[in-house]
């Protein structure tokens, strides 16, 4: 348990470094970027924003004349606030505010999607690799590939087109209907799940093939394994060799993957969410790209990052749980 | 090089796949000689496919032929580009790091697993909106982002070359660390290096494309990413024009599709462990980079 604990703490100080990371990048980056972003900022707001937006923006940057290591204290003595800024495309409103109900909504959507994809994706690999050459084992990974090269957004937009458009079966935009409250009420519920069906569908499609190459070709490895022969050697039933003796091994670097993976399926979700106009941080991110609200894509980046570090974290604890290895 | 060219054509699959790039490529740099201007506004507004436009024509009544055939060269260029960069970097990262070792590695590792970690679309997002557009800033923001992972795997095939005999007694002659680098182990890495670039030309196309998607590159070159844009500014989907945004789509499916291809003739060339699986003694498992693993193949946006 002991060895366990210090390495959860060690893998706990990688992120905390990756966190502070990710805080200076979003300090130095629009102070680093060519020309003088002060000026294009307010040239870019002129006559578009109140006064008290301009000095709001100019506020959260810091993009003031102050010596770099000035603006970067109240930068942070700002962001230990949880004060992100004012956002310009939902003025008044503070980014932080802008924020919350975006993550949840991402939180359901991409959390959701990737938890199916990696459930089904790591079995269908582990029986296309127990029956290596058999039908499963020829005929889905090629197809998946093909799925997998296609563009996540690319493919929410034909779904979309072709499900939610052509045969209306799936309503085209945001995360529930209009005519309803959010509330815990099964009608509710019923069109939150119509309205995520097809967003996350695409992302399970696309995403799937990688999690079934990585575990077919971990389980090929653990089937040759000398465990699994003396199980085969016990005469235990090929089902139980297959999940107690195989399949539980093999799982261990797909889980350790899945925490890496998690960054790069979140981009894709993002984008998906566009498509579907579904109300998360990917739609909030196109709203601050076209709106130039760069107070709200600051804290997006902030945001989306703390949230993939602390998912990481999660996936560590899982890691331990499931291998006895670290625990002793 | 020549030996893995040979030996990839034997694989069936990575044969269709050189056969499909080919094709790409030709449409890129022969193709738009063939085609109309693509920026002209030669038809009215979203016709449907026909003789005179065959795939039909954009919100702008522009061919979408023309603009599907011309948007292969940029997407095509800033593609093969970033992946040379990405690779290049990594192979520099990555192999300075396991030749050198000790704290040399922890720092770069740990730069490595920082970068790896932090999610990259909202990263592209921030970089690409302060820069100027351009495929300058594209190739910049997808090299600045994407580097880790070829560093990773290169890394850590330097970490088991460096212990091979031929680099002890390199080392034993005395040779500087430089020269190890470039003349024992870099060259021991050559097949990895060339997955590693398609892998990395995959996920340059997939990120360039989402990128520009959400309007962040030049809105006024011809490319897959602005096609898609444009199709989705011009309510491609609340409108039914299908033929806005299929065939862009498709070209780039078809591409990564073609990369993964070659990836998995080469992954038989280079891991013949793969092939064929050792059924006797344990098999430690071998993470490799040219299996698309779910991290390499999920890296597009």
């Amino acid at each position: 348990m002991k060895a366990a604990a210090g390495w959860l703490a060690r893998r706990l100080g990688f992120y905390v470094i990756a966190a502070i990371v990710a805080v200076v990048l979003n300090f130095l980056i629009p102070r680093l970027m060519p020309g003088d972003p002060a000026s294009v900022l307010f040239a870019r707001f002129q006559g578009d924003l109140d006064p008290e937006a301009i000095e709001g923006l100019r506020k959260t940057f810091g993009l003031q004349d102050a010596p770099l290591h000035e603006q970067f204290y109240s930068y942070i003595s700002a962001l230990a606030h949880g004060d992100l800024g004012l956002s310009v495309a939902y003025f008044p409103t503070p980014v932080s505010e802008v924020l919350g109900e975006g993550l949840m909504w991402t939180g359901l959507l991409a959390g959701g999607a990737v938890l199916i994809s990696f459930v089904l994706g790591s079995s269908l690999g582990a029986l296309a690799a127990w029956k290596k050459g058999g039908p499963l084992d020829t005929v889905l990974p090629p197809l998946l590939a093909f799925l997998g090269a296609f563009p996540y957004f690319w493919l929410a937009m034909l779904a979309a087109w072709v499900f939610g458009f052509q045969l209306d079966w799936f309503p085209l935009r945001h995360a529930y209907a209009d005519n309803l409250a959010p509330s815990f009420s099964w009608p509710f519920i019923q069109s939150v799940i119509s309205h995520a069906f097809l967003p996350a569908l695409t992302m399970v499609l696309v995403s799937l093939g990688g999690w079934l190459l990585a575990m077919r070709n971990t389980m090929i490895g653990v089937l040759g394994a000398e465990h699994v022969r003396y199980a085969q050697a016990r005469g235990l039933t090929p089902r139980r060799i297959l999940v107690h003796y195989a399949a539980r091994n093999a799982l261990l670097p797909n889980v350790a993957g899945f925490g890496m993976a998690l960054g790069f399926v979140l981009s894709g979700a993002l984008l998906t969410e566009v498509v579907f106009s579904y109300p998360g941080t990917g739609l909030l991110l196109l709203t601050a790209v076209r709106g130039q609200d760069y107070p709200l894509l600051q804290g997006l980046f902030l945001a989306i990052t703390f949230a993939v570090l602390s998912a990481n974290w999660l996936v560590d604890v899982v890691t331990v749980a499931l291998d006895p290895r670290t625990r002793t | 090089m020549t030996r893995i060219f040979t030996s990839l054509w034997k694989s069936r699959q990575a044969r269709v796949g050189m056969g499909l790039l080919l094709f790409f490529f030709l449409m890129a740099f022969v193709g738009p000689f063939l085609v109309g201007d693509p920026l002209a506004f030669d038809g009215r507004p979203l016709l449907g496919p026909s003789a005179e436009h065959w795939l039909g024509t954009t919100g702008q009544g522009q061919d979408v032929l023309a603009q599907t055939v011309v948007g292969a060269r940029t997407t095509l260029l800033v593609g093969l580009i970033t992946g040379s960069l990405v690779v290049l970097i990594g192979a520099l990262v990555g192999g300075l790091a396991g030749t050198l070792g000790g704290k040399t590695d922890d720092g770069l590792s740990l730069l490595i697993n920082i970068f790896l970690v932090l999610p990259g679309l909202p990263l592209m997002v921030v970089l690409a909106a302060w820069l100027p557009a351009g495929p300058v800033s594209m190739c910049a923001v997808l090299v600045l982002t994407g580097w880790a992972w070829n560093a990773r795997v290169l890394r850590a095939q330097a970490l088991t070359l460096r212990q091979r005999d031929f680099v002890a007694a390199a080392q034993v002659s005395g040779e500087s660390w430089i020269r190890i680098l470039f003349v024992e182990i870099l060259p021991n890495m050559t097949g990895l290096m060339v997955s590693s670039f398609i892998g990395a030309t995959i996920y340059a196309v997939g990120a360039q494309v989402g990128l520009e998607f959400l309007g962040l590159g030049d809105l006024g070159v011809v490319s897959w990413g602005t096609n898609l844009y444009w199709a989705s500014n011009d309510q491609a989907l609340l409108t039914g024009s299908w033929w806005t945004f299929v065939p862009t789509g498709f070209c780039i499916a078809l591409l990564g599709f073609a990369l993964t291809l070659i990836n998995f003739g080469l992954d038989a060339v280079t891991n013949p462990k793969l092939a064929h699986p050792q059924r006797v003694g344990p098999t430690p498992f071998i993470p490799s980079a040219v299996t698309p693993s779910p991290v390499s193949r999920a890296a597009k946006p």
